[in-house]
């Protein structure tokens, strides 16, 4: 790659961080071993609901190579874990927040609950001690169902939250819609069940916690998506430690789809009880307790109605949905099936008027909080199984019925608070039935059909939103938090440029595709480019990487960094070629004086500032080296259209998907490369969530009954065909990147593409309606059912 | 996992010695008994490792029958010119156990040994009317699979060997629980000197002969025989991924696709 490469922008520029990924030289948290470290394993409760009448640890803390035992009661002056976002309910109060102890106090809530913290010489000795505590406990009946844990009777789990209601919140306009619904030609209803994950990042979560007694200081390495909120909120919130005196370094960090975002109890007990036993303190999961312990994505229960006129036009839009918050509330719990759910019920659509009611509720499982789309695969998943419905209900074909409802002219407000900045629906629906070969179809499902075997094809138009958040928007909404993000662009003298960023990446391929970025807009090669993250010691407050943030929120403080660079450049370069500010152009790493061939490269300009001779220095500081903090004045607003094709055969229940294909817009695209292997791994997990997986916990005794593999079906490689994926542009007016954002995008719209599919495949047998997942066991069971 | 002794045989003798001795577990593979043990649901105080045993390992022609030792990996059966040229539902249902890293160290006694109620090998000798050679005696098919992870051996009997008799045709159906992808059903047909077999795992609490299906195929070995057999869902296993019911189904359609198969 030459100099001055502005074209690396759009290009597949191949990613740097794989080398060390690829060539086991990465350096994880399991990989940092500091000298006389200790391990901590985690006693868990193996009851879903019980109180602790006593625990003696009398006989383990004898055990050999134990250096400290720690139950809930040994952490005096720790508070409860917190939740990041206030919900507010529909009568003024605030949500429930019992508390969320650190290590269980008095009673445990869910299968995994933690109970003790076993620090001793090796992991094999912490385990063997643990089992020499005596835990007592009086079980109590269990509930897992959210559902269930609403109804009269069922088991209290918080004394806090009477009928285990953490709130009922609603959006929309509840007057306008019953009017709509009223004078409707047509209503459709469906009930639907978005079924409970488990993330299983690649790398499970691991924590190693040292305690410096020379600055009586901290260290912490753990797998966070988002460094800085995690030292915010554990030492402000929990442990009561100045902030300025922990470092929390999130290395590389293999996978984390939401699940690593959270404050979670072990780091916290770890750097608590670092001080008090003066040696680090480092804990890796185990895979089977990443199952019991990471959040837990989605869990909700909808009943939900669509109004049309005879035309097939969306009059109206009625939603009510439970959501599981499992035993605790998790950091971002309350708001992904408030905020980031209701608000996106609009879809595509002009859909006029629109009211949505959510309880959630405490179930005596895993915490539930963020994954992958967080909210908006569940608001997709009912908005497009509504639309596929309504259009068999009123034999529209699917995506005319689409087409008769698309949002056309941009800005958009829609009744549920969003305003799209932009867009370009039928584009990406065209584009996605010219890949799908949708005119072929009906020639493939007669064949098949002579194979004994039924094919269908199914849609799904889906918008999200995402590049989270401007923050007063969020705060007005209940956010604790503000949702800007920072770039700190550190030009050295030999012209080399140090990017730090609060975004964390965790497989985004960040380091590559902001270095594009900066590359292109400095006019520098791109080896000159080294982008810093995850490190509180290094990097300014950033609030992390989720929600399809990075690039527009993250890489727009970095650009807005580099203008105030490009800036401060200019003053310098007119000082050298004096001339006058304003006549300074800056264009191909280069500062030019308009209209001649005198010029500056952007070397000598980095040189100067940090040698300031020949330099202005009554009127400009040395040196080079700007921050930016980007508060995004609006979401973004990727969206497309996807389009699945199955076989199922009736004999066995076996949905083969024979065709998936992607259109999506997600406005300038930096890095193609990177961007079609988010779409990949996004469609992977939709497509997981539609077909495969399913957490399931006993409904007697609550104990998680898909503990491992076993049980617990991940999408493998030949479970999915080959994505057919292309991309459309319209690019975000509100951020100079023109980005909109891409990594949850596949996992949104997936899961009704599929589903939808599956229904038109199914519909011939009379199969009315089907939950996800489409496991063959459950497609046998409805075409049995129907059949009967 | 627990601390445990570990002792590496030298022969078949010295291995019933050690393991009658100390009273622990053969490790053969390790795939069942290694998870086990690393999620302490196992606990032998010693692991007496066959690997060492040349005599457990080799595939051989014997007449009309393949004979394969015990410790020879589903990955040498899955590539055996002789298995594949004598039994080749023998080879593809090896290539079907696992994956590439189960293949490369799973072993024929262990899983005979092991008698998971979902897993593959069972099925197969079953249907063959293998007969299996231990350290003290050889035991037919029919009485070697007695219940649930239960088998005929004792304490301390170790598999040495299993001699399949080559069958006229057989193929093997195996549908894959979609989690652990073991069989939810798994189905072995077989046209043998002996008649038609027919034995199933996966459904139900161990491998079992669907006498009900030999029945039909013996009148008529067809694959729609097989389908319209109607199995009785009683006594089959009913789980998260599928009704005793669904299971029952699956027998009927499972050993139909195996017949078609088997040519």
């Amino acid at each position: 790659m030459g100099a001055n490469d502005l074209s690396s922008i759009g290009k597949p520029v191949r990613r740097r961080e794989d080398y060390r990924f690829l060539t086991g030289s990465g350096q994880y948290t399991d990989d940092v071993n500091p000298a006389h470290h200790t391990h901590a394993y985690f006693l868990r409760s193996p009851h879903a609901h019980a109180k602790i009448r006593n625990i003696d640890t009398a006989k383990a803390k004898a055990a050999p190579g134990v250096v400290a035992i720690y139950v809930g009661e040994d952490l005096t002056g720790v508070n409860g874990l917190p939740c990041g976002w206030l919900i507010t309910g529909t009568d003024g109060q605030p949500m429930k927040e019992p508390p969320h102890w650190v290590l269980a106090k008095g009673k445990v809530c869910y299968v995994g609950d933690g109970v003790a913290m076993v620090v001793a010489e090796t992991p094999e000795q912490a385990k063997d001690a643990a089992e020499l505590i005596n835990v007592d406990y009086e079980v109590l009946p269990a509930v897992v169902n959210p559902a269930d844990a609403l109804k009269s009777g069922a088991p209290q789990i918080h004394e806090g939250a009477p009928g285990n209601k953490c709130y009922l919140w609603a959006l929309g306009d509840k007057a306008a819609t019953d009017a709509a619904f009223a004078k409707a030609a047509h209503v459709t209803k469906l009930d639907i069940v978005n079924n409970r994950l488990i993330p299983n990042a690649l790398e499970p979560r691991a924590a190693v916690a040292t305690f410096s007694r020379a600055d009586d200081g901290y260290t912490l390495y753990v797998t966070s998506q988002n460094p800085h909120v995690e030292r915010l909120l554990m030492t402000a919130f929990v442990l009561g430690l100045p902030e300025t005196k922990v470092r929390v370094i999130a290395p590389d960090v293999g996978g984390g789809f939401g699940s690593k975002i959270y404050l979670y109890p072990e780091e916290t007990a770890m750097v608590w009880a670092s001080k008090h036993v003066n040696r680090p303190i480092k804990w890796t999961a185990e895979r089977s307790e990443s199952f019991l312990s990471d959040a837990h994505g989605r869990d909700h229960v909808t009943h939900a109605e669509l109004a049309l006129d005879k035309d097939g036009k969306f009059l109206g839009m009625r939603v009510h949905t439970t959501a599981a918050m499992g035993a605790y509330l998790s950091t971002f719990a309350s708001c992904v099936p408030t905020i980031l759910y209701a608000t996106l019920l609009a879809g595509q659509y002009t859909t006029p008027a629109i009211y949505c009611e959510v309880t959630a509720v405490f179930t005596n499982t895993a915490p539930v909080d963020a994954y992958r789309g967080a909210g908006r695969p569940e608001a997709t998943y009912v908005v497009e199984r509504l639309v596929h419905a309504a259009a068999v209900e009123m034999g529209i074909a699917q995506d005319e019925i689409r087409r008769r409802n698309f949002i056309r002219n941009f800005p958009y407000q829609t009744p549920v608070a969003l305003l799209y900045d932009t867009g370009g629906y039928d584009a990406c629906l065209d584009e996605a039935m010219k890949i799908a070969d949708v005119k072929g179809f009906p020639a493939r499902k007669a064949e098949a059909a002579k194979r004994g075997k039924l094919r269908g094809i199914g849609y799904s138009s889906y918008i999200e939103a995402c590049g989270i958040a401007p923050s007063n928007i969020a705060g007005a909404l209940g956010a604790r938090a503000g949702l800007y993000e920072a770039g700190e662009v550190r030009v050295n003298p030999t012209g080399g440029v140090t990017v730090f960023t609060g975004s964390h990446s965790h497989g985004q391929g960040h380091e590559t595709t902001f270095a594009q970025v900066v590359s292109s807009r400095l006019g520098i090669p791109i080896e000159n480019v080294e982008i810093v993250h995850g490190d509180t010691g290094r990097v300014p407050f950033g609030m992390g990487t989720y929600g399809s943030r990075s690039l527009s929120v993250g890489g727009t403080a970095i650009v807005k960094a580099i203008d105030k660079i490009i800036a401060k450049g200019k003053k310098i370069a007119a000082h050298l070629l004096e001339a006058a500010e304003a006549d300074i152009e800056f264009k191909d790493g280069k500062f030019t004086v308009a209209g001649t061939d005198r010029s500056k490269a952007f070397a000598e300009i980095a040189l100067t500032a940090y040698v300031p001779h020949n330099y202005p220095l009554d009127k400009l500081e040395p040196g080079l080296d700007e921050t930016a903090f980007y508060d995004p004045t609006n979401f973004t607003f990727p969206a497309g259209t996807h389009i699945c094709e199955v076989e199922v055969d009736p004999d066995t229940g076996v949905v083969q998907i024979v065709n998936f294909s992607a259109c999506d817009d997600f406005g300038n695209i930096i890095n193609p490369m990177i961007v079609e292997g988010q779409v990949h791994g996004g469609l992977a997990q939709g497509i997981g969530q539609a077909l495969l997986e399913r957490c399931v916990y006993d409904p007697d005794s609550g104990q998680l009954l898909t503990g491992s593999y076993m049980d617990y079906a991940m999408p493998r490689a030949d479970d999915l065909p080959s994505f057919k994926v292309a991309t459309k542009v319209t690019p975000c007016t509100h951020n100079p990147l023109g980005a909109k954002g891409c990594g949850e995008a596949g996992a949104i719209g997936s899961p009704p593409a599929l589903m939808n599919a599956v229904h038109d495949a199914l519909a011939v047998v009379g199969v009315k309606y089907l939950d996800m997942p489409a496991t063959p066991h459950r497609v046998w069971q409805a075409i049995q059912t129907a059949t009967r | 996992m627990y601390a445990f002794e570990y002792q590496r045989a030298k022969s078949v003798a010295d291995a019933a010695a050690a393991l009658a001795k100390s009273g622990g577990k053969a490790l053969a593979g390790g795939q069942s008994l290694v998870g086990a043990m690393k999620l302490r649901l196992a606990n032998p105080g010693t692991v007496v490792d066959l690997g060492g045993i040349a005599e457990l390992k080799g595939i051989k022609k014997e007449g009309d029958a393949i004979v394969i030792g015990a410790m020879t990996t589903h990955a040498e059966v899955a590539a055996s010119a002789a298995v594949k040229q004598a039994i080749p539902a023998l080879a593809a249902m090896a290539e079907g156990i696992g994956d590439r890293q189960v293949r490369n160290r799973g072993t024929l006694g262990g899983a005979l040994a092991n008698n998971d109620p979902a897993a593959d090998y069972p099925a197969a000798v079953l249907g063959l009317g293998a007969t299996v050679h231990t350290n003290k005696r050889k035991i037919a098919a029919d009485e070697f699979f007695k219940g649930m992870y239960e088998t005929a051996l004792a304490a301390d009997e170790i598999i040495t060997a299993v001699s399949f008799p080559i069958p006229k045709k057989a193929a093997y159906m195996k549908f894959p629980q979609p989690a652990s992808r073991f069989a939810l059903v798994g189905v072995l047909v077989a046209q043998t000197a002996g008649g038609v077999r027919v034995a199933v795992t996966g459904a139900a609490s161990h491998v079992h002969r669907a006498t009900a299906i030999e029945a039909a195929l013996a009148k008529s070995f067809s694959a729609d025989a097989a389908k319209a057999v109607k199995i009785p869902s009683d006594h089959l296993n009913s789980d998260l991924h599928g009704s005793a019911a669904y299971r029952a189904h699956l027998v009927s359609v499972m050993a139909a696709r195996a017949v078609a198969a088997a040519g």
